[in-house]
């Protein structure tokens, strides 16, 4: 057995400013060892630790998807330490990144039923690979209605806002695009707060339809409410969860939800499974 | 001590009845041998629960910093200075305080007496200043004085310098105590055997932070050692971080430490640490005459400056 | 399995014969006046098998309190510039004398946690299976032992390669592995004793062993209780009131395996390493945001004992993450006592024995 420690040396392929504000940056990582991309087979919801020798790790949502191949791609937050130095780097720099970790979201359970996405502020990355996941010609049909709900306090903190606007045309796919509040005259989507539009937007529940729910806190907070309202059962609303992580695979013990841990038995669990479990996210 | 406690009860009882404070801080009786835990209660029904002995050697005013609630605190000579500190730095006002004063005559040294016997000590009572010592098949009586810890046995404040209602009447102070013997022993040493003294000392050290954590001045919300950005400590056993840790903590209690001995007596592994905090101590005893915690109204001399200050460390 | 008598005029020169083959490990005064902890012996060093237990407990064997992981270099004219080497460490054989048969059980506690289906911790395991576990039963248990209610106990033989019990003039040593056989053999210790007079002298002594046991747990309740009710009970904040949130019982505990992993540098060079880490410091969950999820001291005392008595058990079915050594309890700088939480816990709520009337 591989050391579950060791990371797969990786080069940056390419850094891109992910909002405007410069608080998120998107790398493009490719495998140096060609072999190790095979052994880095993720599914959408899964993350990664990125390692920057020197100093240290840190857990971040794999942002490309599994349909995406030749390289693998993270959208990072400048927070601290380790993020910080991260954006800094350049293309051709050499980091490591060791995983996948954790579970991913249930798409065995989810072949066949209505999908409704929604995320607020950066914690769209995962959703992101999950949405080219099931736009994948060979997997869209294995979907039946998808619909996206994604906002952010101001147009230019939108993540991937090219493919939010190249999704929006298409027809196999219901965007709903939001913002807190914008002074641009030309905004041709939705202003107002994730869980309004959720109110208004979301499909009603139905037994074949499951929402995947990733935000801050309080966008939390008042969407699981507006669900609830349109009747989804707590098993059919999956939420990714984080916690501070060092070891990503179950060993070091601090990331635990009572006797979960996020980093292994999650971080994806359904509302229902965190309704017996200590809020300790 | 029996006297001590009932009228500690009484008094907890009665500011409990008569709303005068939210909560009391004291101690209850502990599960092993020399042992108190600290504990608080806030109903009147709940104040049988606190004992006074000689195993109260925890400070209490490590328990008051940011609170908010009104509160009845049992303090010994220690415990007072520590929340007199506590009010010049603004972690607790006086306002908030009922002090049930306690004049203190030495809390024992359990590792000392653990250390005195080959098997395990299994009680440990006492009476009229006589402590007997009983395990499986040893029993053996001492004077208390013979087990004091040793801050205690050189303690020349032992009655609380502030308080609202004392349980006792005051005690005698210790007269011409020598306080600083064992650092003028260090001040000997060439540096070489300090160095070494230093390093021997701090060997079994674990990190567990204990020290700090039992200490009432350490309550940092980030102490330097937990620090990430920047990061100013290893986190490993690598022994120049723990050095670094004893010493610059040491360093941050100068002109407050009221070598109470709660670091000493929280260190799982037997390390005396307070031969850091008693040398500074003692400088700023022979600098600026001063000793920490004696008033809420005076401040430190490190905050403070007077154009008599000490200044030939200037070259 | 064989029984094996070793005279006590044999046991160091057993030792030294072993070290051909064997590093030893052992109780030992190292630093300070304490028996600390179980140490790597030196040369001519014999183990202490006196009566006292050491302070720390012997996880520290197969899991150092700090332990390089990977070692880098960030020199750019290097080639292996920002690529993580695992060094090369010693794993040969080594054998852990004297250690105590609860210090054994916690250690296939902790197997559970680092040698897992999904994932295999190499620096544990590799040290793990370096390993020959030589214990010692305990003959005068403490007042704060309370392993026989645990599942271990002072004569178990759970995760032990040899259990040694102390005849006075000689060690009946009771070989339970291959493992154990093959230090014996490497000791020179072959001295067969009669197995069944031997059985039955052991069984004696472990009784009266058993019979100085004075503390216990029960725990028979806590497994039906939910996780959620006993989370938000109404004793913790008095359970954890006077607790300093200092690393103490943590440290000193066996089977606590929590850790953190760090880089440092010098210069350009560095290492990446574990470090035990501890639920009752702040930094253990806090998080980037500055959101902490177990943001007070109650919060992280409750952790501490939840993960023990409660998630362990719900999770692996195997009893709890305690095997009643009694450290934490002897430790404590303030006195909280697990024998007294998981009382409370067991206790807590509605009897799930109760009748329905």
């Amino acid at each position: 057995m591989q050391n579950p420690y060791e990371p797969y040396p990786v080069r940056i392929d390419e850094v891109t400013d992910a909002t405007e504000d410069k608080s998120l940056k998107t790398f493009r990582f490719v495998f140096e060892n060609p072999e190790d991309e095979e052994k880095f087979s993720y599914r959408a919801g899964q993350f990664a630790e990125l390692s920057v020798t020197g100093l240290g790790e840190i857990p971040i949502g794999i942002a490309s998807s599994p349909t995406e191949k030749g390289f693998v791609m993270f959208t990072v937050f400048r927070v601290g330490k380790v993020t910080s130095y991260l954006h800094n780097m350049t293309a051709g720099d050499l980091m490591g990144i060791r995983g996948p970790l954790g579970n991913c979201y249930p798409w065995d359970l989810l072949e066949g039923k209505n999908i409704v996405i929604i995320g607020g502020g950066f914690a769209f990355t995962t959703l992101r690979s999950s949405i080219v996941y099931m736009l994948d010609p060979a997997n869209r049909p294995k979907f039946k209605d998808i619909h996206v709900i994604y906002g952010a306090r101001n147009p230019g903190l939108l993540l991937y806002r090219d493919e939010l606007y190249d999704w929006e045309q298409r027809d196999d796919i219901h965007m709903h695009i939001t913002v807190d509040g914008t002074d641009d005259p030309d905004w041709k989507y939705n202003t107002g707060f994730v869980p309004t539009i959720t109110e208004q937007k979301a499909p009603a529940a139905d037994k074949d339809t499951y929402a995947i729910v990733c935000g801050p806190p309080i966008m939390i907070k008042f969407t699981l409410p507006v669900l609830e309202t349109l009747g989804y059962p707590h098993d059919q609303i999956i939420m990714s969860l984080e916690n501070r992580m060092k070891c990503g695979i179950g060993m070091c013990g601090r990331c635990n939800i009572g006797k979960e841990l996020v980093c292994k038995d999650g971080p994806v669990f359904t509302l229902a499974q965190l309704n017996h479990t200590p809020r300790e996210y | 001590m029996l006297a001590y406690t009932d009228r500690i009860k009484e008094i907890a009882r009665a500011l409990l009845t008569d709303c005068r404070v939210e909560l009391v801080i004291g101690f209850r009786k502990g599960t092993v041998p020399m042992m108190n835990e600290p504990c608080f209660i806030n109903s009147p029904d709940e104040a049988d629960q606190l004992v006074w002995d000689s195993n109260c050697g925890i400070n209490l005013a490590n328990y008051l910093a940011n609170r908010t609630e009104k509160i009845g605190i049992v303090a010994k000579g220690c415990d007072s200075r520590n929340i007199a500190t506590h009010i010049i730095e603004n972690k607790i006002g006086r306002d908030q305080l009922f002090i049930i004063g306690v004049p203190c005559q030495g809390m024992i040294d359990r590792r000392k007496v653990n250390a005195m016997f080959d098997g395990e000590v299994r009680e440990v009572v006492e009476s009229d200043g006589l402590v007997t010592v009983r395990g499986a098949d040893f029993e053996k009586s001492f004077e208390k004085s013979e087990l004091l810890q040793q801050n205690c046995s050189v303690c020349t404040h032992r009655n609380p310098v502030i308080f609202d209602e004392m349980a006792a009447d005051p005690v005698d102070e210790q007269q011409g105590v020598d306080r600083y013997a064992d650092v003028r022993e260090i001040e000997a040493m060439d540096p070489q055997q300090r160095w070494d003294a230093f390093e021997k000392l701090l060997a079994p050290c674990i990190r567990c932070y204990a020290c700090r954590n039992a200490c009432p001045l350490c309550y940092c919300p980030t102490c330097f050692v937990d620090e990430a950005r920047p990061q100013w400590v290893g986190k490993s056993q690598n022994p120049v971080d723990v050095r670094t840790f004893h010493f610059l903590r040491a360093y941050h209690c100068a002109g407050r430490c009221t070598d109470c001995g709660a670091c000493e007596r929280a260190c799982p592994v037997g390390i005396n640490m307070r031969v850091f905090t008693k040398k500074l101590e003692k400088d700023c005893f022979e600098s600026f005459g001063w000793e920490a915690g004696l008033s809420p109204d005076v401040r430190p001399p490190l905050d403070t400056y007077r154009p008599e200050d000490p200044d030939d460390f200037i070259k | 399995m064989e029984m094996i008598k070793i005279d006590k005029k044999d046991w160091n020169k057993g030792l030294d014969r072993s070290r051909k083959t064997y590093r030893l490990v052992g109780p030992v005064k190292r630093a300070g006046e304490d028996l600390a902890g179980f140490y790597e012996l030196a040369d001519k060093e014999h183990p202490d098998m006196g009566a006292a237990d050491t302070v720390l407990s012997a996880k520290s064997v197969v899991y150092p309190q700090t332990e390089v992981m990977f070692r880098y270099t960030t020199d750019k004219n290097s080639p292996d510039c920002n690529r993580l080497k695992r060094p090369a460490a010693d794993y040969s054989p080594r054998a852990v004398i004297g250690i105590r048969p609860y210090d054994a059980a916690a250690i296939l506690m902790l197997k559970k946690n680092f040698d897992t289906p999904d994932y295999r911790d190499p620096y544990w395991c590799d040290a793990y299976e370096a390993c020959t576990f030589v214990g010692l039963a305990v003959d005068a248990p403490s007042s704060t032992d309370f392993s026989t209610s645990t599942g271990s106990g002072p004569f178990s033989e759970k995760g032990l390669d040899v259990l040694l019990v102390d005849m006075a003039g000689h060690y009946l040593a009771k070989v339970l592995t291959d493992k154990g056989a093959a230090y014996m053999k490497a000791a020179g210790w072959q001295r067969a004793a009669d197995a069944k007079a031997a059985a039955q002298q052991i069984e004696k002594k472990k009784k009266a062993a058993e019979a100085l046991i004075v503390s216990s747990v029960s725990f028979d309740k806590i497994a039906r209780k939910s996780i959620l009710d006993l989370y938000k009970a109404d004793f913790w904040d008095d359970v954890a009131f006077s607790c300093i949130n200092c690393g103490t019982c943590t440290y000193v505990c066996p089977t606590c395996w929590c850790f953190d992993i760090q880089d440092e540098s010098k210069g350009k060079t560095g290492v990446r390493y574990k470090n035990w880490d501890s639920c009752m410091y702040p930094l253990f969950s806090l998080h980037g945001s500055g959101h902490n999820p177990r943001g007070t001291k109650t919060m992280r005392a409750r952790q501490r004992f939840m993960h023990k008595l409660k998630y362990f058990l719900d999770k692996y079915d195997d009893g709890i993450m305690c095997v009643g050594c009694g450290r934490c309890v002897r430790s404590c700088p303030v006195n909280i006592d697990i024998r007294r939480v998981c009382e409370l816990m067991n206790r807590y709520g509605p009897d799930p024995d109760a009748c329905a009337v």
